[in-house]
């Protein structure tokens, strides 16, 4: 509100066992309807069409996508708009691997696999972004629409197709440092299944894009 | 054209180029010591490149930040954002 910035707050919940809802609604009592929009589905649904449902609300023309579980932290969305700003960019990514970005809460052996993970992709796709599974980001309004049109991937795997797509549709894409803190609440989970669908996901778009 | 296609472009041309050298028969003009290096080529890459990416995985992976001031600093304003969440009548 003091950063003269004109936002707005799309909550959307597949109605999460944990109460989510009910503080969801204190809090758009709180703050005004017109600052929280509610916006529940009726059952859980994936990540993408929850990007999709949610952009059917949204009046802006900038859309930050991010976490809402505190491992985002919003005070990075002011230096997002900035960096927007700075370079006219269509997509700004919050990348945990360059400059001041970072984790706190991985052990070594989650740090081991996420920067695995992450030189296998470099090698492969050689996307220009440094870190193409994060989903902290912020995005042109009409990007994103054009982007969903065209992602088909679930999961992991489709934080990266996004970046790649927008590589291939010419979009420009600036990056800021952020931290991310994982596992303020639960646990912070990656089984096997994983990484098995990371790589295949990895594999298709390398054969695809 | 795909990444595949071009990982699959390079190749061949490199391919093509090393075999044609090291391979070919004794007619071209090839100075041995060359060609005794060239053979064993493709397998020296793939070495080199195994080194180069288990030094920049591990390079990486010792230079992984670790934000311990922000997650200090996000329970401190979790704190704060709920006492002010209270007062203006949130109940959890």
């Amino acid at each position: 509100r003091c950063s003269g910035i004109d936002f707005e707050i799309i909550i959307i919940d597949d109605g999460s066992p944990d109460g989510t809802q009910e503080v969801a609604q204190q809090l758009e009592k709180i703050y005004g309807s017109d600052k929280i929009l509610l916006r529940p589905r009726a059952k859980k649904l994936g990540l993408g069409t929850a990007y999709i449902h949610g952009m059917k609300y949204a009046t802006g023309d900038f859309i930050v996508i991010m976490d809402a579980d505190l491992s985002h932290h919003p005070k990075f969305i002011p230096e997002f708009i900035r960096k927007q700003k700075e370079g006219n960019f269509d997509i700004v990514s919050g990348t945990r691997y360059k400059g001041n970005g970072g984790v706190y809460g991985w052990d070594l052996k989650r740090k081991l696999i996420s920067r695995g993970a992450n030189f296998l992709t470099q090698v492969l796709l050689r996307p220009g972004a440094s870190d193409l599974t994060g989903s902290f980001r912020l995005y042109r309004k009409e990007v994103l629409e054009k982007l969903m049109e065209k992602c088909v991937s679930k999961g992991y795997v489709f934080q990266m197709e996004m970046i790649v797509r927008a590589r291939q549709l010419g979009f420009t894409i600036g990056e800021v440092p952020i931290s991310f803190v994982d596992r303020v609440y639960g646990e912070s989970k990656l089984g096997g299944n994983e990484i098995v669908s990371f790589l295949k996901g990895l594999l298709t778009l390398f054969a695809t894009t | 054209m795909t990444k595949l296609g071009q990982w699959l472009c390079g190749l061949a041309l490199l391919g093509s180029a090393w075999a044609a050298l090291a391979l070919a028969p004794s007619e071209l003009q090839l100075p041995t010591p060359l060609r005794e290096a060239l053979l064993p080529l493709p397998v020296y890459l793939l070495v080199a490149f195994g080194c180069y990416s288990l030094a920049t995985v591990g390079y990486r992976l010792a230079t992984f930040n670790d934000c311990e001031e922000a997650a200090a600093e996000l329970q401190e304003q979790i704190r704060a954002a709920r006492a002010d969440l209270r007062r203006r009548g949130l109940r959890l």
